[in-house]
């Protein structure tokens, strides 16, 4: 049967997208260093585990959806994701290797669970999925790995509650564990911690805020999953709604959970950084 | 269009993107959309006015567009994350951004981004 080997949370930050090509040199950078220094201890878990599929929770920012359609959840199906021009000049990175078994598995389940999302066959992945990849498998060593896209809008308000994304991360672990198949399987919730970009309240970070939801995420996560959208935006931020993804991810782990390694910086770009490993043993 | 949304108090100096915002930006926000490929983006430097013509902007979005200001833009029905192609296309940073709409310089920005940290 396939097992969940834990979970990982990284912000995913176009900015990180063009460093990661240059971490060499930006190791040492003050502005860098401290962002950087925060990897090392999750590739290493990356590089023990060795996950065969991780699956990636994350939020199109306008690269495969359009308002034209715009799906509350949608999972990929295909046997390949590309990353593409997403019009402010990252780097295009090498595609996904998908498992569609697998993900017709997962949108069975899922709907059988009531979780009606939408099917995709065809989809380019953008920042918020190939940012966190290429953190945790660096210099695209991602290639022998399959992965399967779960798409959150963040988007367009209604956003769906954190407690409905905490209730599909559940229902996505288990249709993890369900699956025949003897794989090892890592989920990723990226995106976030606290940060608004437009409006007049640019800028807002919310360390403390942070810090709790990095504390409860791990035993207390039911808390922060009674929290509303308005909660997030008004203490996290317009885009630090993006924690959902986190606890999608959260909402995964069935097991007993440990922390191997977290981190926390202020700021790359507009946003308060977090990064965290969560082991999941059985 | 009413939704529970807008009964509750507002948060200041932040815009929720809804269904409201989403129709009445719908024309911008395509056109921002499409500066996702390299030929759309040249298209759109070459002309501009033509560029916005093409995507059926309305008076209140093509000046907002004209004057690069992103407020504006946002409350023409804009929205971030289509903006921001915008905005990079011509080589602003979200920092830059930022600062336009807090009206600070960069440089205030930044600090106040660093002290929220401290």
């Amino acid at each position: 049967m396939a097992r969940i080997v834990g979970g990982l949370t990284t912000s995913h930050i176009p900015a990180i997208g063009n460093a990661v090509p240059k971490e060499k040199d930006l190791v040492n950078d003050p502005y860098w260093k401290d962002f950087f220094a925060a990897y090392p201890p999750a590739r290493a878990w990356v590089q023990k585990v060795k996950p065969d599929v991780a699956i990636v929770i994350y939020n199109d920012h306008g690269l495969n959806f359009f308002l034209d359609k715009m799906p509350t959840f949608a999972v990929g199906a295909a046997f390949q994701y590309q990353h593409a021009d997403e019009g402010w000049g990252i780097p295009t990175i090498p595609p996904f290797q998908g498992d569609p078994e697998f993900s017709w598995h997962i949108i069975e389940s899922l709907v059988r669970d009531e979780f009606d999302i939408a099917s995709c066959q065809e989809m380019y992945v953008d920042h918020g999925f190939t940012v966190p990849m290429s953190l945790f498998w660096p210099n695209y060593s991602y290639a022998g790995i399959k992965t399967i896209p779960v798409q959150i809008n963040t988007v367009q308000h209604p956003l769906p509650s954190p407690a409905r994304c905490f209730k599909l991360g559940q229902a996505i672990g288990r249709a993890i564990e369900s699956y025949p198949k003897d794989l090892k399987v890592v989920v990723l919730g990226t995106g976030g911690l606290s940060h608004q970009l437009d409006g007049e309240r640019a800028g807002m970070i919310n360390k403390k805020f942070d810090m709790m939801c990095m504390e409860k995420i791990v035993n207390d996560p039911e808390s922060l999953a009674r929290l509303s959208i308005r909660d997030l935006v008004r203490e996290a931020g317009a885009q630090g709604a993006e924690f959902i993804l986190w606890l999608a991810m959260r909402g995964a782990l069935s097991g007993k959970i440990s922390v191997v390694h977290q981190a926390y910086h202020i700021a790359i770009s507009n946003t308060a950084t977090g990064v965290m490993v969560l082991e999941n043993a059985a | 269009m009413t939704s529970a949304m807008h009964h509750e108090a507002p948060i200041p100096g932040t815009y929720m993107f809804d269904g409201k915002a989403a129709m009445k930006g719908y024309a911008l926000n395509k056109m921002c959309y499409s500066l996702n490929t390299a030929e759309n983006r040249k298209e759109f430097l070459k002309d501009e006015d033509a560029y916005c013509t093409k995507y059926g902007l309305n008076e209140e979005q093509r000046k907002a567009i004209r004057d690069r200001n992103v407020l504006a833009m946002i409350h023409a029905g804009g929205c971030i994350y289509y903006l921001a192609k915008f905005s990079g296309m011509l080589g602003l940073t979200v920092q830059d951004v930022g600062a336009q709409q807090r009206g600070v310089s960069v440089e205030e920005f930044k600090k106040l981004l660093k002290e929220q940290g401290e």
